[in-house]
């Protein structure tokens, strides 16, 4: 076991975020927060359908997990295509780390940095709202499965991209539309039967509510019973890195 | 016999283009020796480098390192080799000195700060230690892979043309630096197209060319064997070896080389008579030439001679 490495790896993966943590960690607490102003004013005070909270509550727990799921696809993706398209992901390859040690150290910056972002969203927002914490449990069990999946799926289209173009084309078509058709702005009960069901076959649907659910109490799926089809995936995940990076696909010739 | 420290047994490469750089290539790299790996572009130097390297993954054949399969030891294999990759890059958020100790931890290490300010000092970097890698300059950059593939200390450092873009003073003193860390116990693999300068620091070479070993030896005994020397004549200007000439003395295999006639002497054969009979034969076939003269074939004449890039 290379524990220093894998160490080493993750204070490195840390670092290149704090470094430039205006771009990281506080552009998107703005981003989120923009979005709650303007939803806040569009929608007045009016509540959630089915729900007894009204929509700027509902919001909230929302926006801090889309948030934290961007970040963490965010932070692995960039590292992987920087290092591909400037050629200095030979480094790793060449280093004694296992591809085990690699993907936990790459999975945990991106938690951290989730974290960070999360957090930091939350402390802005509480001088003027009353954030209620319904069960913490579900709260620190999703955040983890979420950003380890993000992480993951960013690790996965990290090496699957060539260039930053491809990159921008995984996270534009494929991670932006499933994490605003989750049910961040919308409690999906609101949607017609037909997209409710396609709802239930995405796993961002299951993050929001659960990591929702954890604040307010309220939400449209059991967050106990979903926690196994989050950890499931949040598993799933980490093989498939651990796989990919083990026979070096799309990273070694 | 000195142990072996590198082992390359059969070594094929098929890129998925179809390209064919190592056609089952095999080689041995004694333990403490300095060795070339000498080449044309594209011969497959880099490829052979790049598998040990773990960035190419080899079709088939094995390569043992110091009692180690490489392949399926790994990770032994990589704490134990320092690499020095072609292309220059570097994460653009760290300093020489942060990129350095990151190294040693990504190699289990505990930074060893002495060490690695000798490093920056023997590799005139101290002054940018702390400066953004992106302010450094080429010759630079290309230094601090250098340090960054001695950080760990490994006892086999391969560098794949480490002195490309390195002015002529430094290139001298990293040849220096390097001739220290060998005559030390190091084990260094290399490939440069500075043929004199291999001529100069390796006790050993292996010349390859389109994906095969053509030769490999002791240099010493290269330029012995291998090596030929050759009597140059020059007749006038414009002056062509005719058909029926270059027949009548091919026993000498000769040739024209920026507009003179090159005749082969072998080494060995390098005794009055042999250059006598070969001089009296041409003048006999050609009359007497303006100007004549003999000359050894260096590393970079057999080089050429071996891989047929010889324009003559």
């Amino acid at each position: 076991m290379n524990l220093r490495g894998t160490w080493t790896l993750f204070k490195r993966e840390t670092h290149r975020f704090l470094k430039v943590n205006m771009q990281t960690v506080a552009a998107p607490a703005l981003t989120a927060i923009l979005y709650l102003i303007v939803f806040r004013y569009a929608m007045g005070d009016r509540q959630v359908p089915g729900m007894e909270v009204d929509y700027f509550t509902f919001l909230i727990p929302g926006l801090a997990m889309m948030t934290m799921l961007q970040n963490a696809f965010a932070n692995t993706s960039s590292s992987i295509i920087i290092g591909k398209v400037m050629n200095v992901h030979i480094y790793l390859l060449m280093a004694p780390l296992s591809a085990i040690e690699m993907v936990v150290a790459f999975l945990a910056a991106a938690v951290l940095r989730a974290v960070i972002v999360a957090t930091v969203f939350l402390l802005v927002l509480t001088p003027f709202v009353d954030l209620s914490i319904h069960h913490f449990g579900l709260i620190l069990v999703y955040g983890l499965c979420g950003s380890i999946i993000m992480g993951g799926m960013g690790l996965i289209g990290g090496m699957w991209s060539e260039n930053f173009d491809s990159m921008s084309m995984v996270s534009n078509f494929i991670i932006l539309p499933l994490t605003f058709l989750s049910g961040v702005f919308y409690s999906i009960k609101q949607l017609p039967p037909l997209w409710q069901q396609v709802s239930h076959f995405n796993p961002f649907f299951y993050l929001i509510d659960g990591f929702r659910h954890g604040f307010l109490g309220v939400g449209d799926s059991d967050p106990f019973l979903s926690v196994g089809i989050v950890a499931g995936f949040a598993l799933a995940t980490v093989l498939t890195c651990w796989y990919l990076w083990r026979i070096g696909w799309r990273l070694k010739e | 016999m000195t142990p072996t420290a590198l082992s390359v047994n059969q070594l094929h490469k098929a890129y998925s283009n179809g390209k064919e750089a190592l056609k089952g290539v095999s080689l041995s790299v004694p333990e403490g020796s300095f060795f070339a790996l000498l080449g044309p572009n594209g011969a497959g130097k880099s490829t052979l480098i790049n598998i040990m390297a773990d960035t190419v993954v080899p079709t088939s054949g094995s390569i043992e390192f110091l009692g180690h399969d490489m392949f399926s030891e790994r990770l032994w294999c990589k704490a134990n080799i320092g690499v020095v990759p072609q292309e220059v890059a570097f994460d653009p958020f760290f300093t020489p000195r942060e990129v350095l100790s990151m190294v040693c931890g990504l190699y289990g290490q505990k930074p060893d700060m002495k060490w690695i300010n000798e490093l920056l000092e023997h590799l005139e970097l101290a002054e940018y230690a702390d400066k953004n890698t992106r302010q450094l300059s080429g010759g630079m950059r290309r230094r601090l892979l250098v340090a960054q593939a001695l950080v760990h200390r490994p006892p086999l450092v391969v560098l794949d043309e480490p002195t490309a873009g390195v002015d002529v003073k430094l290139r001298r003193r990293l040849w220096d630096y390097m001739r220290e860390l060998n005559t030390s116990g190091t084990t260094i693999l290399l490939t440069t197209h500075y043929l004199e300068e291999a001529e100069e620091l390796c006790d050993h070479v292996a010349i390859i060319d389109r994906g095969s070993v053509i030769t490999s030896s002791g240099m010493e005994k290269l330029l012995h064997e291998v090596a030929g020397s050759y009597l140059w004549l020059r007749y006038r200007d414009g002056w062509e070896l005719g058909r029926a000439d270059a027949e009548a003395l091919s026993e000498f295999n000769p040739r024209m080389h920026e507009g003179k006639l090159c005749l082969t002497l072998n080494r060995m054969d390098l005794q009055q008579s042999t250059f006598h009979h070969a001089y009296e034969s041409t003048v006999q076939r050609l009359g007497p030439p303006l100007d004549a003269g003999v000359c050894e074939e260096d590393l970079e004449d057999v080089f050429l001679r071996l891989t047929h890039e010889d324009t003559t």
